[in-house]
């Protein structure tokens, strides 16, 4: 089950916690992988701990050019692009009355308008091959919404609205867009949070703990594979229960 | 029939599966071929790439049937 051999699939944010372990899990099922984040150190390092199949691709996903033309260098590292996941994204928190408009901007348009312009440039070859999987990665407050982050939780919910719209132009063509939706997840930026701040976090999740990026890469790998050919336009909340949706 | 109808026929016939004896001048993709919206971009796709030539959205939607993608593709190529 969830064999990727013989695919080859782009990973975006692959430099940060989440998005290198749903790199390493899609490369351990067996699928070549396209690294693709701003920082080179962590995309270097995890390719030589991946070993063969792995290509690092540096991308900053603020520049519309350079984004344009990431899928086009991802098949050509790789032949093809099978499996986009759109995993990378940024925050730029404050409350709405103090939001600049950069702030508003610069969210919007890496998360929201580079998943669009991706998986734009991806369908071509996915349409030609008749076969997909497109994985956006959202966050449970793309549905609950959370106070400080109307920039953030506004690009996770128009990921999910263009993952269901998109889902249902190319469902035709063995074409698969769904979205994961992870809730709070053990990354480097939750390790710095103090105890206070973790207990009141876990206080609403009915699992008692974090996530952990491995438990959000199998829901990747599962909605990639052959196997959730059948699964469109979903979202799949990884949560631990703190928002059930 | 010259060269260029020939091949866009061949990508025709290949993509929408129809009968070749379907594929007139007058023939709407659409109408007439059984094309869907997504067939029509996929088919402008599939012209690009046989003739190495670029057509734009606006002149996409305006070749609706196989004597206008003729036309198109042999004033563009």
């Amino acid at each position: 089950m969830f064999d990727l051999t013989g695919k080859t699939a782009l990973v975006t944010g692959a430099s940060g916690g989440i998005g290198a372990e749903i790199a390493r899990v899609l490369h351990g099922a067996g699928a070549t992988v396209a690294l693709s984040g701003t920082r080179v150190a962590p995309l270097e390092a995890l390719a030589a701990e991946l070993g063969g199949r792995a290509h690092v691709l540096v991308c900053n996903l603020s520049d519309p050019a350079e984004v344009e033309g990431l899928v086009k260098r991802a098949a050509e590292a790789m032949g093809s692009v099978d499996v986009l996941v759109n995993n990378a994204g940024i925050t730029k928190d404050g409350l709405a009355m103090r939001m600049s408009d950069e702030d508003w901007q610069s969210v919007i348009d890496v998360n929201l308008t580079a998943t669009f312009r991706l998986c734009r440039a991806a369908l071509r070859g996915m349409m030609k091959a008749r076969w997909g999987r497109i994985v956006n990665i959202s966050s449970v407050v793309g549905t609950t919404g959370n106070g400080g982050q109307v920039n953030y939780a506004a690009s996770k919910a128009g990921m999910v609205g263009l993952s269901k719209s998109l889902a249902a132009e190319v469902a035709s063509r063995g074409i698969t867009v769904n979205c994961v939706a992870p809730g709070f997840i053990e990354t480097a930026m939750t390790e710095k949070l103090n105890e206070a701040q973790r207990g009141a976090i876990l206080g609403a999740v009915p699992a008692g703990r974090m996530g952990s990026a491995q438990e959000i890469a199998a829901a990747v790998l599962y909605l990639a594979s052959a196997e959730a050919g059948y699964v469109t336009g979903a979202t799949l909340h990884v949560n631990g229960g703190m928002a059930m949706i | 029939m010259s060269d260029i109808a020939d091949r866009v026929k061949k990508i025709v016939v290949e993509h929408l599966g129809v009968e070749e004896d379907k594929v007139t001048e007058t023939a709407s993709f659409i109408d007439d071929l059984g094309a869907d919206s997504l067939d029509t971009v996929e088919l402008v796709m599939a012209f690009e790439e046989e003739f190495g030539i670029e057509i734009p959205d606006d002149a996409a939607e305006t070749i609706q049937t196989f004597g206008d993608a003729v036309k198109f593709i042999t004033e563009a190529a």
